[in-house]
């Protein structure tokens, strides 16, 4: 079991892919294949929460188990896990809101000038 | 500064951001709250995980709980401190800003969702649809 433990906080990130993936396979809410907007969206939050992090690393705010993470550090200090975090959950995140968008017909998008394409609002 | 302090400028920033400065407003639609509804419940089990098994530990100088991990009290719920509801809150609030601005700008807005659920609901409503005109003389 030792060598399965340090996969253990990679595992609940697999967990939120699996749990997610119905909502672009089956709900159909074409998160992960906007790839423009999504990149655009995830990459300030990375660049964000990674600095907070590194912050709070350095100020001994929190620390990682290293017998259940990959070992892997980034930028001297942060688990290679942490910066999959910051992908991994603000796309579950978007993924969620676009789903709640289609099944409700909410347009996630709300202007008067561009109409959301994304979403039906009557059939 | 400590987390708690930190994790509270995270949501009054993430609140500025919404309402004053991106003006994307999703703090006043229920389409953010119901969808924020569900992502806070997920991560009761996720970061409980985290916590719980003590993947990620906490200084008690910086957070409002002491050093004991328990499930519930002591400023935690589901072993996590509740600094880390308000650090989930900023992170989500971010991202689906910036998702809906780039929407707006034209950026991937498209196309209409496509998934199985999706077409069977068409199809669905335009046999009511159908139904509804053959009913009439």
């Amino acid at each position: 079991m030792e060598g399965l433990s340090q996969y253990a906080y990679l595992a609940v990130l697999g967990f939120v892919l699996l749990v997610t993936a119905p909502l672009e396979l089956y709900l159909g809410v074409r998160v992960w294949r906007r790839p423009r907007r999504l990149a655009l969206t995830v990459l300030p939050v990375v660049v964000v929460f990674v600095v907070w992090d590194l912050y709070a690393i350095s100020r001994d705010h929190w620390f990682f188990d290293p017998d259940q993470t990959t070992g892997v550090l980034l930028l001297g200090s942060l688990p290679l896990e942490e910066l999959l975090f910051f992908v991994v959950v603000p796309i579950a995140g978007i993924m969620t809101l676009e789903a709640v968008s289609v099944v409700r017909r909410w347009p996630a998008v709300q202007d008067s000038t561009v109409q959301d394409t994304s979403v039906r609002e009557t059939p | 500064m400590t987390y708690t302090q930190l994790a509270l400028l995270g949501v009054l920033g993430a609140v500025l951001l919404d309402l004053a400065v991106l003006r994307v407003g999703l703090l006043r639609r229920a389409l953010f709250w119901i969808a924020y509804a569900i992502m806070a419940f997920f991560q009761l089990f996720t970061n409980g995980w985290l916590t719980g098994r003590e993947i990620v530990t906490y200084n008690p100088d910086t957070t409002l709980t002491s050093g004991q991990v328990v499930l519930l009290g002591d400023w935690r719920i589901a072993y996590a401190p509740v600094e880390d509801l308000m650090f989930g809150f900023a992170m989500i609030v971010l991202t689906l800003d910036l998702w809906v601005v780039w929407g707006r700008r034209g950026i991937d807005r498209g196309p209409y969702a496509d998934g199985p659920w999706q077409r069977r609901r068409d199809e669905r409503e335009a046999q009511a649809a159908q139904r509804a005109r053959t009913a009439r003389p």
